[in-house]
């Protein structure tokens, strides 16, 4: 039953993550990056991460794309719209490793499939992925780094500010 | 009880394609920003696998290993943007290619 909601939303979100690579304009990428999201965010809700879920929607689909919509709208990329994407020198070299990797990975996916033995998930417990038990983890187990991670948060908008700044004085 | 029917390779599976996926564009793409999309690809994939094993393995680690994965996420985009606009007015490009004032 699972598997019937699994398959249509893994195949939505490789689609648009496919769009996103070879879309040629930069805001048709975001749109599809922000599909991608939301397929993705449906995969944590299939998958009982029901906090992750929520907070890829608030996080990915909300504040970073919309950042990245405000930074394609404020750069008013005209010039490099029609130029397409196949032209980066050394491409061909690229798109050569890029085959090698993807050959890599796909046999290595066969193998998974057919010879190791990890496809009998356990039953999970109903509180699995609540905001009761990752805010008790959270706050019991990971303390420094979540304090860490605030002065990360706070260090990144120092940074953005200043770099974004016109002239420093 | 919360039965759970997809198999962890399926969603192992659909990991590392969205991750090669996000290499592929950053190889063959030149505009900067799509590159940084492709970035951000490459970290829900990790997302989605770490989520998987904690799924197998009915711990609650993973979820917060994918909470600190978007923290860092999004102090990435926010300093990889504002970098990307101070390059723009130092050179109105966005051509990975037109940046190489630091290759040897």
């Amino acid at each position: 039953m699972e598997l019937l909601i699994f398959y249509p939303l893994a195949g939505f979100c490789v689609a648009l993550a496919l769009g996103v690579i070879f879309n040629k304009s930069p805001v048709g990428s975001a749109i599809s990056l922000i599909g991608m999201m939301l397929g993705l965010a449906g995969i944590f809700v299939l998958q009982q991460a029901h906090f992750i879920a929520i907070l890829q929607i608030i996080i990915y689909a909300g504040a970073i794309m919309v950042l990245f919509m405000f930074v394609i709208m404020l750069l008013n990329l005209k010039q490099g719209e029609n130029e397409g994407w196949a032209s980066r020198e050394k491409n061909l070299l690229l798109s050569v490793l890029t085959g090698f990797l993807a050959i890599g990975i796909l046999y290595k996916i066969w193998q998974v499939l057919f010879s190791v033995d990890m496809d009998t998930p356990a039953s999970l417990p109903d509180s699995f992925g609540t905001v009761a038990v990752i805010g008790e983890t959270l706050f019991t187990d990971f303390v420094l780094p979540f304090e860490v991670a605030s002065i990360l948060l706070l260090t990144a908008m120092v940074g953005a500010v200043v770099l974004a700044k016109t002239k420093l004085d | 009880m919360l039965e759970n029917s997809v198999p962890l390779s399926h969603y192992l599976m659909l990991s590392a394609t969205l991750f090669v996926i996000g290499v592929a564009g950053v190889l063959i793409r030149r505009n900067v920003i799509v590159v940084f999309m492709s970035i951000e690809i490459m970290l829900n994939a990790v997302n989605i696998s770490l989520i998987a094993f904690d799924n197998y393995m009915n711990l609650s680690n993973g979820q917060i290993f994918s909470f600190m994965v978007m923290c860092v996420a999004a102090a990435e985009v926010s300093v990889g943007l504002a970098i990307i606009i101070a390059l723009h007015r130092n050179k109105p490009s966005v051509n990975l290619d037109d940046f190489n004032l630091l290759k040897w």
